[in-house]
């Protein structure tokens, strides 16, 4: 794959390709939330508000962010011992998110707002589960990118730098999804 | 690549055109080696691009064919059908006593539904943006392939397995989905809503969900590759107008594919696990279902806010197609190449402000309705340059009347007839009378599906050489084209008449209505063209395959005489596309007659004191 890459250009292709794929996903999510805005303005809608596990969930995955971009900055300077462990910290906080919103669904449906119930309910369950399923994608990445790191001779070279990019690119890119949805989410009520 | 001697190389390419060091390392065997990598998972994009025709082509037939048998429904729904019993099986029911086998209702809205998913999606998305994006984006742009071939085999074979879903649907006991390709709910939100609805219904958008992702891997990499991947000297404004047209198409499925993917989701919810985003106060033979709240024109923005870019994602690759093959065959530079990428540029921008006048009628508050209809009539003003654009490079040219140029001639004829009954339908207030009758039908048939198709011919036509290194029979083309020509107009122009005295669409039959009894014979002229014009779609079909193993041979590199850098390649295609060196762009690509110069490829240099470009 790599000999169709022409070195003139300054954005990777991989990385341009990512970055589409990102542009489509968030059409996928402007749809979603349009279509929030126009059932809400509809009528028949019930309010209510967010478990703690939501707040606690954003504040894990902006962490979570923060890491991986300190990992890969210790991966470009060599560092090998840093970049493992961030990695690795980064991994977990990925799953800690997961399993935050996990949590903030059952705490949900426990306060009797039921995915069946009024559409205000399905609308958060369906931005909150496709969100999640696009995390998901991302600790998949992120696996990948543990796997080369304990099973590759540690070796920073161009290559593999445009690898581990894709992961952080697209992993802030779920992160900032979720701050874009909790946002609007609130700014909605 | 040692076969290749270097006599057979362009000498310009060999001197001016630049090294990439493609050819420096060996690619291994994952190419071309074996018959599984080279024919079936093959990553390389002219191979993807004949698969993508050829499955097309197969689900054209199909769609075909079912349009003719509901066609035969509505034009001669007296006689027995009975001879279709081996092929349809228990959707011909045979009356015991008398021996006449009628079609069954519920099968026809199906055949209805599958007709309008198969050629929108299947046919005019997949096959002709699929195939002609894969095989001219790199060859166009001097680039050895797509910038991730993986993606694009991937591309291939998620549509592949769409079809395979969808082909499966069709031999389900309670047959396929049959509640409009637009698959409004609550007809697709309820299993039990009709026969089609249960597992038709499943079956239908699971394919669909697979065909976004190969729309979505496809425009990724088409995208990337132009913007990445154009060899040296190949600016965005000397792209040939193919290019321009596929890298806008390829943006609008971007943009618009993943919100019909949202809408689908929410439909999922709604089948499966209950929820009432689409649904509202229904009633299911008397019983009120519990699902409230929920609102089905939701729905239709959702589903038409990709469903009006997708006609473009259609028509547009059909107009770019038909600039190069107009400008190649009228030996003529392309008339205004700015104001035509301006214009492809603008339909792309305005194709997603405009969804809501598909659905004037059906509750949207009428003042909104008022900035729709501005938006669409402004459609007209790029679509006319357009217009105006190709009449005016076919005007004093030195037209070679063949094959592809009565296609692209035929195909400007198309899209003027078709184009002008959109400014009817584009009123709210005309569309009141208009709406859901057959001259919607003669609409958008025209202008979308026939035009597009031209533009598609025109197309495989022309390439044909370059995919096949032969010819397709001139004459048997001929046959197709006037075939087709005369049969398309004769079946869509009546249907204009026929919507404009109400007659609507999609109904089984006419029989029970006094209204439209007078329309029988309309009806009947109307089926037969369309049976004409089925078999002379075969005449083409025979010609394609008789031509790829016994076609006249291409015996020179650039047959046509064109500029564009696909026919600078050797008549064998190769892995990396060009044996040496990369070429280097010098110019635009219709430098046609200039200079005393028949034609001036791109990558020969501007002689001195000559202005380049346009």
């Amino acid at each position: 794959m790599e000999n169709v890459i022409n070195n003139r250009n300054r954005i990777h292709p991989h990385k341009f390709a990512l970055w589409a794929a990102m542009a489509s996903i968030s059409m996928m999510f402007g749809a979603f939330t349009s279509a929030y805005i126009v059932k809400q303005a509809a009528g028949n809608w019930l309010e209510f508000s967010f478990p703690y596990e939501f707040y606690w969930s954003t504040a894990v995955i902006l962490l979570s962010s923060v890491t991986l971009h300190y990992s890969f900055s210790n991966f470009r300077n060599k560092e090998e011992k840093k970049y493992k462990q961030l990695l690795i910290a980064s991994l977990g906080l990925g799953i800690t998110f997961v399993v935050l919103q996990y949590l903030g669904w059952t705490a949900l449906y426990e306060r009797g707002v039921d995915l069946k119930g009024n559409v205000s309910g399905s609308f958060f369950y369906l931005l909150s589960g496709i969100h999640a399923l696009h995390v998901l994608g991302g600790i998949a990445a992120m696996i990948v990118a543990m796997l080369h790191a304990y099973t590759l001779k540690f070796n920073v070279t161009e290559k593999r730098i445009n690898r581990f990019d894709l992961v952080v690119n697209y992993w802030h890119f779920v992160d900032f999804l979720w701050i874009y949805l909790v946002i609007f989410l609130l700014m909605s009520k | 690549m040692a076969n290749i001697t270097v006599q057979e190389q362009d000498v310009l390419i060999k001197e001016q055109g630049y090294n990439d060091h493609f050819h420096d390392h060996h690619h291994g065997d994952k190419y071309q080696t074996n018959f599984i990598f080279h024919y079936i998972f093959s990553m390389d994009h002219k191979m993807i691009a004949r698969q993508f025709l050829i499955t097309g082509m197969i689900w054209a037939i199909i769609g075909a064919a079912m349009s003719v048998v509901f066609r035969l429904q509505l034009g001669f729904p007296e006689e027995s059908l009975t001879w279709i019993k081996p092929f349809l099986g228990k959707w011909i029911v045979v009356d015991a006593s008398t021996g006449i086998g009628k079609l069954a209702p519920e099968f026809y809205y199906a055949l209805v539904t599958m007709h309008g998913t198969i050629l929108v999606f299947f046919v005019l998305t997949a096959g002709l943006s699929g195939t002609f994006s894969n095989l001219l984006i790199p060859l166009q742009l001097g680039a050895r392939d797509m910038a991730s071939p993986f993606m694009n085999m991937l591309s291939y074979w998620f549509f592949f397995l769409a079809g395979i879903v969808m082909f499966y649907s069709l031999f389900l006991s309670t047959g396929p989905f049959s509640g409009g390709w637009v698959a409004y709910p609550p007809l697709s939100a309820l299993p039990q809503a009709s026969s089609g609805s249960g597992t038709g219904m499943t079956l239908w958008i699971v394919s669909l969900v697979l065909f976004v992702v190969s729309v979505l891997l496809g425009g990724i990499n088409y995208i990337t590759t132009v913007l990445n991947l154009r060899t040296k000297g190949m600016s965005l404004w000397r792209m040939p107008l193919t290019i321009w047209a596929f890298f806008v198409t390829a943006i609008l499925g971007l943009l618009s594919f993943p919100v019909l993917a949202s809408g689908f989701f929410m439909l999922v919810f709604d089948r499966s696990l209950g929820t009432s985003f689409f649904l509202s106060d229904i009633f299911i033979a008397g019983q009120a279902l519990d699902r409230v709240g929920g609102s089905p024109i939701l729905y239709q923005h959702l589903f038409w806010f990709l469903g009006h870019p997708e006609v473009y994602i259609i028509i547009l690759p059909a107009m770019g197609l038909v600039s190069e093959v107009l400008s190649v065959h009228a030996r003529k530079p392309i008339f205004g190449y700015r104001a035509m990428v301006y214009s492809i540029l603008a339909i792309g921008f305005l194709s997603f402000i405009v969804w809501a006048h598909h659905m004037f009628m059906s509750g949207v508050n009428p003042f909104i309705s008022n900035f729709f209809v501005i938006f669409t009539l402004i459609i007209a003003v790029p679509s006319a340059v357009k217009v105006f654009n190709w009449i005016t490079t076919l005007y004093g040219g030195n037209l070679r009347l063949n094959t592809p140029m009565l296609f692209a001639i035929g195909f400007v004829s198309m899209f003027i007839s078709g184009g002008l009954t959109g400014i009817f339908l584009g009123n709210s207030a005309i569309d009141i009378q208009m709406h859901d009758t057959y001259f919607v039908v003669a609409h958008f048939h025209i202008v979308m599906g026939v035009a597009a198709f031209f533009g598609m011919f025109a197309g495989v036509y022309h390439w044909f050489p370059k995919m096949y290194g032969r010819f397709m029979n001139e004459t048997l083309g001929k046959i197709h084209f006037w075939g087709t020509m005369i049969s398309a107009y004769a079946i869509f122009w009546p249907m204009h008449y026929i919507g404009m005295a109400g007659v609507p669409r999609r109904y089984y039959s006419f029989d029970n209505f006094d209204a439209f009894r007078h329309f029988t014979d309309m009806n009947k002229f109307i089926t037969v063209f369309a049976i004409i014009s089925f078999f002379v779609q075969l005449v083409f079909v025979i010609n394609f395959f008789y031509s790829i193993w016994y076609g006249k041979k291409m015996k020179t590199k650039n047959p046509w005489e064109a500029n564009t850098l696909e026919w600078t390649t050797p008549i064998e295609p190769i892995h990396g596309n060009w044996p040496g060196n990369l070429p280097v762009v010098h110019r635009w690509a219709y430098d046609y007659n200039k200079d005393e110069r028949e034609f001036v490829q791109q990558h020969v240099p501007l002689k001195e004191g000559e202005v380049g470009d346009h």
